[in-house]
């Protein structure tokens, strides 16, 4: 009944979203040639970058690819949710509009997290999804269900650590009222990600594997759609992204406890 | 007897707020060793509100008459005390207590600002549980209420204040709140959306029996909307009780303009010992005691020539605005 509920509302949420953005035109137009002009540039840095090697880190120009469509797809559904959702709890915040969130009979994380989307993000997750098609002809891969399982599990892990690391961050605004830059300092440790975690130094490995999991979004992935990924780190990442997603969740509901609302 | 629905008990909130000293030097010291201290908000308040009741909260800016609703509809932690809304912690938020009530703020606004109002209406009822159909036959009720059956399908960022004010209030309403928390309704509107609004109350309390606690610095709205009246002075509870009792208490007396036949009479009048507030040659406007109003009247009537007299009582504006600034009233 409850799920029934929920299904509903994200429906609505999603048909007034789509409304909403589609009022204006121009800035949709802009935003599905800015998602296309972007991947190119991403594809173009890349080959820079393997122009005189055949490798980085032990990966090569094809497999590379696969981190770039996997980082894609993650740019798509950050720009389609993330984007449009969690840098607005910093201005329901600030603007005491967090008031409306919260008194209604409806779990707040799940409204402030799902309220709107942006639909140029959509062009970003097909463009992503189109060019994995693409690595698996060039890299040819074998398609099985045990893989297809894997890809999706994984894929969905790095969804789920991705957006629990900037709701933490944005939970953070209920102190700091105004949390901006760590949230722009997230998105750019993200473009890393579009990089093997082998091409960097082991510090840094160390660094975006443990405190800033960047690592397990896009690598792993994409070393489970080269077959390459050991169980291990498989398991690993669903068990990382379970313990991110229970913590961002406590953590919220724990700083609630601290929200003085904005003065009228 | 009547049910409390609303009960506070020995109610305080207190805030840690920073300060910062002005200048370059102050902005350094705030950014890298700042001071806060914890200020009292709320002190140690009591009170109740009975069902169908219309509870008008007075106060300057910063009394605490904010906080208060914002404490009774669940979104800030009491610090201290106990509390009651409709038998639930409000704290608490639980979704029966968060249908049973509403909160209205003047200042904000929850309808979506590309969209016409009714796309709004649809999602909240779909929050509150409300099917389509019964949400559809209160959104027509309301609206022909509120008189805003046009505008409902018009994108919000296009309506006037008050129509949106309007719209804002059908979005919150759709629930069929028993409780109605409404923080400076009139906010910005004209004269006459402002009326619509306080008539639109009248009738929505008189057919709902809903409880309503208000906040205004109109005092229009006060008055025709609040038999009773909670003054807030710096956190605390200044007065409890009838606004007309407390307009009789802080102002027991009234301005009667006389305007004499002959500057002789007027002359004698502003001689005899009354309470000269005004003279203007034959017009002259004297102070008097409420009760003794009959006794006054009837000795200068017999006394001397009036050609037209005028009783007026002093502005509620006038009387209000002094008891928001009294520590006791």
């Amino acid at each position: 009944m409850k799920i029934r509920k929920y299904i509903k509302i994200y429906s609505l949420f999603f048909s007034t979203s789509i409304a909403s953005e589609l009022e204006y035109k121009t800035n949709v137009i802009i935003d599905f040639i800015t998602a296309i002009l972007s991947l190119v540039g991403s594809v173009f840095l890349l080959s820079i970058f393997f122009q005189n090697t055949d490798n980085i880190g032990g990966w090569n120009f094809e497999q590379a690819l696969i981190i770039q469509g996997i980082y894609t797809i993650l740019n798509g559904i950050t720009n389609t949710w993330f984007n449009p959702n969690l840098t607005e709890i910093v201005k329901h915040i600030r603007e005491g509009t967090l008031d409306f969130v919260l008194l209604k009979p409806l779990d707040s994380q799940f409204f402030i997290s799902l309220n709107k989307i942006a639909p140029s993000g959509f062009l970003e997750i097909i463009l992503g999804v189109a060019l994995l098609f693409y690595c698996i002809d060039i890299n040819q891969i074998n398609i099985n269900l045990s893989f297809l399982f894997l890809c999706i599990t994984t894929l969905f892990c790095s969804i789920v650590i991705l957006y629990s690391l900037w709701f933490l961050i944005s939970t953070t605004t209920i102190w700091f009222v105004k949390t901006w830059n760590a949230t722009e300092v997230l998105r750019s440790f993200l473009y890393i990600g579009r990089f093997p975690l082998n091409s960097f130094s082991f510090s840094l490995r160390i660094f975006f594997s443990i405190f800033v999991p960047i690592a397990f979004i896009t690598t792993i992935p994409s070393a489970v759609y080269l077959g390459i990924a050991k169980p291990w780190e498989i398991l690993f990442e669903v068990i990382v992204s379970g313990i991110f997603f229970i913590v961002s969740r406590r953590f919220w509901l724990f700083a609630l406890k601290y929200y003085t609302s904005a003065s009228s | 007897m009547e049910e409390n629905i609303i009960q506070v008990e020995n109610l305080s909130k207190s805030f840690d707020i920073s300060s910062k000293e002005p200048g370059l030097k102050g902005t350094l010291k705030h950014f890298f060793k700042r001071q806060t201290k914890s200020i009292e908000v709320i002190k140690n308040i009591n009170f109740e509100i009975q069902k169908g009741e219309i509870v008008g909260f007075l106060g300057a800016n910063g009394a605490g008459k904010t906080t208060i609703l914002k404490i009774l509809c669940g979104l800030i932690y009491p610090s201290q005390g106990k509390l009651s809304v409709a038998g639930n912690l409000p704290y608490k938020r639980r979704s029966n207590f968060l249908k049973n009530i509403t909160l209205i703020m003047g200042q904000k606004q929850q309808l979506i600002w590309d969209l016409p109002p009714i796309e709004s209406f649809y999602l909240n009822a779909a929050i509150y549980d409300i099917e389509k159909f019964e949400a559809k036959k209160r959104i027509k009720k309301l609206s022909d209420m509120l008189e805003i059956e046009k505008e409902l399908y018009i994108p919000v960022r296009k309506l006037s204040l008050g129509q949106r004010m309007k719209s804002e209030l059908l979005a919150a309403l759709i629930h069929k709140p028993n409780i109605l928390f409404l923080d400076e309704p009139t906010l910005g509107l004209d004269i006459n959306a402002q009326r619509n609004l306080r008539k639109f109350l009248q009738i929505y309390n008189k057919e709902t029996d809903a409880t309503i606690c208000l906040t205004s610095h109109y005092m229009k709205d006060i008055t025709s909307l609040c038999k009773r009246v909670i003054c807030i002075h710096e956190g605390c509870l200044t007065y409890d009780g009838k606004l007309e009792k407390l307009l009789k208490k802080i102002s027991p007396v009234k301005d009667i303009l006389f305007i004499c036949k002959t500057d002789k009479d007027a002359e004698e009048l502003s001689n005899s010992g009354f309470i000269i507030k005004n003279q203007n040659q034959k017009e002259i406007t004297i102070t008097i005691k409420k009760d003794s109003i009959k006794s006054t009247l009837k000795k200068i009537l017999n006394k001397f020539e009036i050609e037209d007299l005028y009783i007026n009582e002093p502005p509620v504006d006038e009387i209000i605005g002094n008891i928001l600034v009294k520590e006791k009233v």
